[in-house]
């Protein structure tokens, strides 16, 4: 249980590695999570689904460029210091 | 000390304990002091180490006369200037990631609201009123209403949960300073974890609320109290007493969150305790009882490796 605080940050950075990594038309449109497949609605309930892909939708535009440089970071930083 | 051919060779060794004992005084003086240490004694004996002394005393000697040229009070006025800018500068960013006068707000508590709350967080069951009251749609400060969250409470519980863990650990002979670090980096990782699954679940569920991040750090920090009572008990008075208290402080945080979260994440009529149908609604509820079940896991977990 001897967690750290670099081991969140490896876990977040896996994690957030994981959701830029699926692919818009491939993947996502094929199971039914596409950005074309969300119900417009105007109504005040979008629903978890809709909010999850919007989650990832979001989490890959945003997080493209910054992942590139941070695991660049760490590939450097795992190979000097294990 | 080779070099110091002034003095006789006698005169040398007896004085080498007295130039090291002095060379260790000086050195791990500031500098204003090197000046008058070198400048008060006569420089008879002192003559010895002179010339080991000579580079800083070098140093120093022009040192002294730099203070009082005006250039150098100019140097000095500028740096002042530069450093209070950089001040400026840096207190204005940090107050753009964290924002210092919203914790101001967590912090503004005295004993008496310290001592209602502890009691709220082991006995939450005779009190009524679970509002948090509004002051011209501000939050009222902590001092002034006993509903409102604070983070004097949670991060005192943290530093005293790593301390009471310490001493656990220690009657198991297990203990090491290392050790203490370990059980801080972990019991704060938990507390980002959990805190970041709830706030990605209020995300998810859309529920409109006015719980900011630090309000729900500040409720995630309250379960420290029960676990810092459940180890205590448990090392004055052995493990059923341990598994006891721990189950009453697990019992009554899980009614003190659901009692408080009730207001904040339900809507109007379901806080009142109408049963209002709707999956919607269901899912809050859902919601909120998940978020108080954690609690009594993350004190188990977070203690039980305490007590053995």
């Amino acid at each position: 249980m001897a967690f750290t605080l670099y081991s969140l940050i490896q876990a977040a950075i896996l994690c957030v590695n994981a959701v830029a990594v699926l692919h818009e038309e491939r993947f996502l449109s094929k199971i039914g999570w596409g950005v074309d497949q969300t119900v417009g609605g105007f109504g005040d309930e979008p629903g978890i689904k809709v909010q999850l892909m919007n989650l990832v939708r979001s989490v890959r535009t945003v997080m493209r460029v910054p992942l590139i440089a941070v695991n660049a970071v760490c590939i450097v930083l795992l190979l000097l210091f294990g | 000390m080779d070099y110091t051919a002034t003095q006789s060779g006698f005169r040398q060794r007896k004085l080498q304990p007295n130039m090291r004992l002095r060379t260790s005084l000086v050195d791990g003086s500031e500098g204003s002091q090197l000046f008058e240490d070198t400048s008060g004694a006569a420089s008879g004996p002192q003559k010895g180490f002179s010339n080991q002394q000579a580079r800083p005393q070098a140093e120093g000697f022009p040192g002294q006369s730099i203070l009082s040229d005006p250039m150098s009070n100019l140097a000095m006025a500028y740096g002042s200037s530069l450093a209070s800018q950089g001040r400026e500068m840096v207190d204005k960013n940090l107050d753009r990631f964290i924002p210092i006068s919203k914790l101001k707000y967590y912090f503004a508590v005295d004993t008496v609201y310290v001592g209602k709350k502890l009691g709220l967080l082991v006995f939450p069951y005779m009190h009524d009123n679970w509002e948090v009251s509004y002051q011209q749609d501000t939050p009222v400060a902590p001092r002034f209403d006993v509903n409102a969250p604070d983070l004097y409470i949670p991060a005192m519980g943290f530093i005293t949960y790593i301390l009471v863990a310490g001493l656990a650990l220690g009657t198991q002979n297990k203990f090491s300073p290392e050790l203490l670090g370990v059980q801080a980096s972990s019991a704060l990782v938990w507390l980002i974890m959990e805190v970041l699954a709830v706030l990605l679940s209020l995300y998810l569920v859309t529920v409109n609320t006015d719980l900011t991040t630090i309000d729900l750090l500040a409720f995630s920090g309250y379960k420290y109290v029960g676990m810092i009572v459940g180890v205590v008990t448990g090392l004055l008075f052995g493990r059923p007493a341990y598994y006891l208290s721990l189950l009453w402080c697990c019992v009554a945080i899980f009614v003190f969150m659901i009692r408080t979260l009730r207001l904040k994440l339900l809507s109007e009529a379901a806080a009142e305790g109408r049963l209002v149908r709707g999956a919607r609604n269901q899912l809050r509820m859902y919601l909120t009882m998940s978020i108080a079940a954690a609690q009594p896991i993350f004190m188990f977990w977070l203690t039980y490796h305490l007590i053995r």
